[in-house]
Order: C-alpha cells, then sequence, then structure tokens
C-alpha cells in the first residue's frame, strides 16, 4: 500500500480564499533542499505565516486557532506554477487529506491523487457556500463522501457531487498507487521499448 | 481520422488506455535535476525497483548551484548534499550526469535541445514544469512530480490522461522590439494564468514560423503559466537544422529514418481542435508584467489596469498590486529598478544574449542597478565568448555569472532583497519568487537590457 486510504472524512476546514495560489506560496523554493520526504508542514506557506524574523504572522489563517482540520479549501487556480511535489507534501505533513477549491492547476492536481490528497474541484458558487458558512461558523463540519464523490456542509445540508476517474477512485479507496500498477506492466513496456525509434 | 500533431505524437506513445482512467504513456526521454529526483531515487529503493532503461535518463545540476566560483565545494551544506545525491544516485544507476563543472553541464531545459536529447515526436518529461520548453522541437514535454519521477526510473511510463487540445494562431509581423518572450507575455496576458489549464497547446501561424529555434523554446518555455500542461509547434527544416550532429541526435541511416517520421509530423488540415484563438502579431508591443501571476501584464506603454477592468476576483487582484506596492492606472515606464536578471530556462540562450548586447553596446550600466546575467549552458557561455558578446557586456560595465538557474526561483545566493524591484527575463513574478520579499517585472532580454542601462523600467524601442 502506497499510502493512506481515503474513503469518507468528516472535518472542519481551513479557509483560505485566495486566487492563484501558487506552489512557490504553498511553499517556497529555499525550502526544497531536502533530500528526503520529511519536515516540509513546518514550511507550508511559509512566507504568509512566518515574518522574515519567523514570528507568525498573527492574521495569516494557519495561525488563528480557530481555524482548524483537515480539509484546506482554496480558492479559483490552486497550485499553479512549479511541479514541485514538495506542495502537496507539505500539505499532507501539514495534516491536511483534502482540498478543495473550484479549479485546480493540473499537475498540482496529478500530484495530489498520486500521494493520497483527495482534489474537490466544486462550482465557483458552491465555494462561496463554503467559504460563507466557514466564515458564520468556524465549526462547520464538512463530509467527503469519496465512495458516492460528494461534498456536504453537514450543517446546512447543502451538497454537490464531484469528479474522479474510477481508476484514481480505486486507488485512493485502496490506497494503490501508478508504481503498484506499472510494476505490473514490465515485459509490455519492454515490448514497446524494443520498437520505439529512438 | 485526421489527428492533431498533438494526438499524433500522444497516441503513438500509448502502451494502455484506461477505461475511465489515465493513458500509459511511454516515455523516451527523462531529464532530473538535485531538487525533484532525490525522493524518487528513495522510493525506488524502498520498493526493490530498479532503473529500467538508466539510458533514457539524463542528470543535470542546475536548480540549487552557485553561479560564482563553481571550483569551489559549494558553501550551502544543503545544495552541497543535493548535489552529491544526484551524483551518487546517477552512478548508482549508470545514467548521464552533468555536474557542476562538467562542460556540459547547465539549465536542463537548455542542455537537452543543445545535446539532442530533445527530438521532434518524442515524450520528455522533467520534475520541472517549464520541460514544456522541449515542445518547440514538436516533441510532446512536460513537467511532472516526483511520485512521476520515481514512475519513469522504474517503468520508463507515466499514467495520465490525455489533456485537450487547444490551437493558438499568431498571424502577421512582430513589430519593431517585440520579442518571442512579448509574444508569450501577451498571449498569457489574453488568456490569463489559468486559461490554458487543461489543454495542451499547439502554437500555429506565421510568427511561430518565422521565429527561431531559441525563440520557439522561449514561448513552448512559457506554456505552463497559462497553465496548459505544455506546447508543441511542428517541426521544420530549422528544427532539423537545429538538432542535426548534436551528441545524441540519431546519425546516418538512423537520422534518415527518423526524418521520415519527423517529417509526418504535422497538423491534419481537417483535424479539429477542442479549443482555437487567435491573435494577431501587430497588436503585440514589448510586455511587461505588474502582478504577481505572469497573467497580470500588459504592453510595456500601458498603465496598470483596473481591478474592475479585469477577470477574476477583485480582491485577489489588490492584494497582488498591494504586494507590489504598485496602483491602479500608474505607468509602468520610468519606475526605478533595483535589479535586472538575465537569464533562466526562458530567456537564458545565446539569441537572448545578443538581444542583451545590442542595446548596451556603446552605453554603461546605469549605478542603481545590480545585474546578473547568467547563462543557461557552459555552451552558451562559450558562444557568448565566441560571439565577442563578452565584451560588449564587460565594456558596459556588466559581469557574465556561471551557469544556473540562479535567481529566477533563488534557491541559490542570487536573492533579490526583500522590497526590491528587479526585472527579470525569467517566467515567474509569484510573491518573493526571486527572495523572500522580492517584487518581480517580467520582460524580455530587450527591456531588460534598456532597463538596466537606464535604472529605470524603459521601452527598448527607445534606444533601438
Amino acid at each position: 500500500m502506497a499510502y493512506d486510504k481515503f474513503e469518507i472524512l468528516e472535518s472542519t476546514a481551513v479557509p483560505l480564499p485566495v486566487e492563484n495560489v501558487d506552489t512557490d506560496q504553498i511553499i517556497p523554493a529555499r525550502f526544497l533542499k531536502a533530500t528526503e520526504r520529511v519536515g516540509f508542514g513546518d514550511n507550508l506557506f511559509r512566507d504568509w505565516r512566518y515574518n522574515p524574523d519567523n514570528t507568525p504572522k498573527v492574521e495569516f489563517v494557519l495561525n488563528n486557532p480557530v481555524y482548524k482540520g483537515k480539509i484546506l479549501v482554496g480558492g479559483k487556480n490552486f497550485g499553479s506554477g512549479s511541479s514541485r511535489e514538495h506542495a502537496v507534501w507539505a500539505i499532507y505533513d501539514y495534516g491536511f487529506r483534502c482540498v478543495v477549491s473550484s479549479f485546480f492547476a493540473d499537475i498540482f492536481r496529478g500530484n495530489c491523487l498520486n500521494i493520497g490528497v483527495l482534489p474537490v474541484q466544486v462550482s465557483a458558487e458552491f465555494l462561496d457556500k463554503i467559504f460563507a458558512a466557514i466564515k458564520a461558523n468556524p465549526d462547520t463540519e464538512i463530509e467527503i463522501n469519496l465512495p458516492n464523490q460528494t461534498i456536504t456542509l453537514l450543517e446546512s445540508g447543502d451538497q454537490e457531487s464531484f469528479d474522479i476517474n474510477s481508476y484514481k477512485k480505486e486507488n485512493m479507496l485502496n490506497g494503490y498507487d501508478d508504481i503498484d500498477y506499472l510494476t505490473k506492466m514490465k515485459s509490455e513496456i519492454q515490448e514497446f521499448a524494443s520498437a520505439r525509434p529512438f | 481520422m485526421s489527428k492533431t500533431l498533438f494526438d499524433k505524437v500522444w497516441d503513438s506513445h500509448v502502451i494502455r488506455k484506461i477505461n475511465d482512467g489515465p493513458d500509459v504513456l511511454f516515455i523516451d526521454r527523462h531529464l532530473i535535476h538535485e531538487v525533484t529526483s532525490p525522493v524518487a531515487f528513495l522510493g525506488l529503493k524502498s520498493r526493490n525497483n530498479s532503473v529500467l532503461f538508466p539510458e533514457k535518463t539524463f542528470a543535470t545540476a542546475d536548480h540549487n548551484t552557485p553561479t560564482i566560483n563553481q571550483h569551489l565545494p559549494v558553501e550551502d551544506p544543503l545544495s552541497a548534499n543535493q548535489l552529491k545525491a544526484l551524483e551518487q544516485n546517477a552512478a548508482e544507476w549508470g545514467i548521464t550526469h552533468w555536474g557542476l563543472g562538467h562542460q556540459k553541464n547547465g539549465i536542463v531545459h537548455v542542455v537537452g535541445p543543445e545535446n539532442g536529447i530533445t527530438l521532434p515526436g518524442a515524450t520528455i518529461v522533467c520534475g520541472d514544469s517549464h520541460t514544456s520548453t522541449h515542445g518547440a522541437f514538436g516533441a510532446v514535454a512536460f513537467g511532472i512530480g516526483t511520485s512521476e519521477v520515481e514512475m519513469v526510473l522504474s517503468s520508463q511510463c507515466i499514467m495520465q490522461p490525455k489533456p485537450k487540445k487547444m490551437r493558438i494562431n499568431v498571424n502577421g509581423k512582430l513589430g519593431f522590439g517585440v520579442t518571442p518572450k512579448d509574444v508569450a507575455l501577451f498571449m498569457i496576458s489574453k488568456l490569463s494564468a489559468s486559461g490554458a489549464t487543461g489543454y495542451f497547446v499547439e502554437y500555429a501561424g506565421d510568427v511561430f514560423k518565422n521565429m527561431s529555434m531559441e525563440g520557439r523554446m522561449t514561448v513552448c518555455n512559457l506554456s505552463i503559466e497559462m497553465g496548459a500542461r505544455g506546447g508543441i509547434i511542428a517541426p521544420d527544416e530549422k528544427t532539423f537544422d537545429y538538432i542535426k550532429g548534436r551528441l545524441f541526435t540519431p546519425k546516418e541511416e538512423a537520422w534518415d529514418k527518423a526524418m521520415d517520421y519527423w517529417k509526418t509530423l504535422k497538423t491534419d488540415a481537417d483535424a479539429v481542435f477542442d479549443e482555437e484563438i487567435n491573435f494577431i502579431a501587430i497588436d503585440i508591443e514589448p510586455m511587461i508584467t505588474y502582478g504577481t501571476n505572469p497573467g497580470m501584464g500588459t504592453g510595456i506603454s500601458n498603465y496598470i489596469p483596473k481591478a474592475e477592468s479585469v477577470e477574476g476576483g477583485v480582491a485577489s487582484y489588490k492584494k497582488s498590486l498591494e504586494y507590489m506596492g504598485f496602483h491602479e492606472g500608474d505607468k509602468m515606464i520610468g519606475k526605478k529598478v533595483d535589479f535586472v536578471f538575465l537569464g533562466s530556462c526562458t530567456n537564458g540562450r545565446i539569441e537572448d544574449f545578443r538581444a542583451f548586447a545590442s542595446i548596451v553596446k556603446g552605453r554603461k550600466k546605469a549605478d542603481n542597478i545590480t545585474a546578473w546575467l547568467v547563462p543557461g549552458s557552459h555552451d552558451v557561455e562559450a558562444k557568448i565568448k565566441e560571439e565577442g558578446l563578452l565584451d560588449i557586456i564587460n565594456a558596459a560595465g556588466f559581469e557574465l555569472r556561471e551557469p544556473g538557474c540562479s535567481a529566477c526561483l533563488a534557491m541559490n545566493d542570487d536573492k533579490v532583497p526583500a522590497g526590491k524591484l528587479a526585472v527579470s527575463t525569467s517566467n515567474r513574478n509569484f510573491e518573493g519568487r526571486q527572495g523572500p520579499g522580492s517584487r518581480t517585472l517580467l520582460a524580455s532580454p530587450l527591456v531588460a537590457a534598456a532597463t538596466a542601462v537606464t535604472g529605470v523600467l524603459t521601452d527598448p524601442r527607445t534606444l533601438l
């Protein structure tokens, strides 16, 4: 098993209503120097979270104890820019298991699925509803139901369904990853490779 | 059935199609560097896998390397550790490795094409989003995450759904002082930083046909900045001339055979795209960005747009301008600049240095400017010397540094200090991208040069 299984997640959420959150903000390049996948959560949103003297920026949402949970809710075009998987490692290492947005950058979405963080894409209207619900009550519980492919605001009952292809869904439900799949294809791959012109 | 260029290359690499799932895509060429590969090699070991085709992976050190005194040991222990890990992993698995100090060393997306690793019709991936650069040769090339780097090492495949297809046509003749970088920044400003997400983009029309290979690389490089997985341009005589005779390019019979295939690599006349967009060359002027994503760009002589006039959230737009210390309606020309950076996988090639030199020739660097001129590779560095550009640059008060990614992402010591404003030929103006608190204006090498000699943001057309 490559990562934790994901079935149903019920949690409060941390709101980050900013558009175009790029992976340089999620984890700045100067923190990409590790040769192992450890400790990235400490530097999640480093420059939004801490002042240059390393004191916390009190106004940033991760420093506000009112907001917590395993779901991160971001604005449109979340995860744009660099392909660094470290961004998702940081999100995972911090404790998030699901990211919700109205639009994800392609590489970021793929990276999420490859390490077992579920990207849930909702409509712009539903995203606004989530932000409003959390603003009104930071303890708002959200249910992410992968088998049914639904996201529900448990207090109001507002619900929307989300897309995920059935291959990736099976992977997430079982904690499998692509390497497990590809390992079984070795001879087929070798045969294909031998026919390549260069 | 009619196919696009992208279809032809992608489809011919699909080993298996999974129903309601991704394609299993065979990868011809895999490029790795020190930052996104170490964890992939760890994963490989922990699963007891081995590198399936070591001869299809190529390693170079670029992201965190210093750009001065490369002959000395790397001072930063974390960077040194990553460089060592790359060297050891490459040695252990028999992968070609061009480390610091090697004559072939340089930025991964510069040395790939220079050495014939990049070929038309190939699938090329790297743990770096600017892998889209290689699409300039008619390759399907894109950035991947570290999990996928491990997949390619162990199986030479990745698993991804096929992207949708977009074609952007730019016809007509580019105006005076308008470069490939301006064409790219113009397209991104029109489509926004997310406008091509989910798509693979083919660039077509007079402008790209007439563009040099270096220019095509600049354009394809920036595809990711509008969200696209990659960009691609049909190979032509210019492409074949560029790659012929390079280190890893097929030779003799293999070349002839490859050429037969490469000549078929164009979009069929009646092929259909999911989205098709047209621009006219004359509408493009030298570009500048004013915000914190590459979509926030405009013609250099324009004023910063009002929040209400742009698409997207007003709050995010205002937050961006606040970070930059700019205001809606500000004029861009004349803004005082502190740093100028010429280099990166976007604009670190010989043509970029020629452009820079054409403006600084006979002029002097402005006193308030700190300039970093960083070639993309030792090959580029050698050409700069050969062509006499170094003398011109030095006479104008500039120094040439050693190759690497440098101030594009500031993983080494080339960091723009907090609050300082840089005109940069790189690819991202994100908050803190060039150093914590730094502010970046993305522009062409001509704009960078004009600014470097005047000290303020300057329209290069006034100096050409």
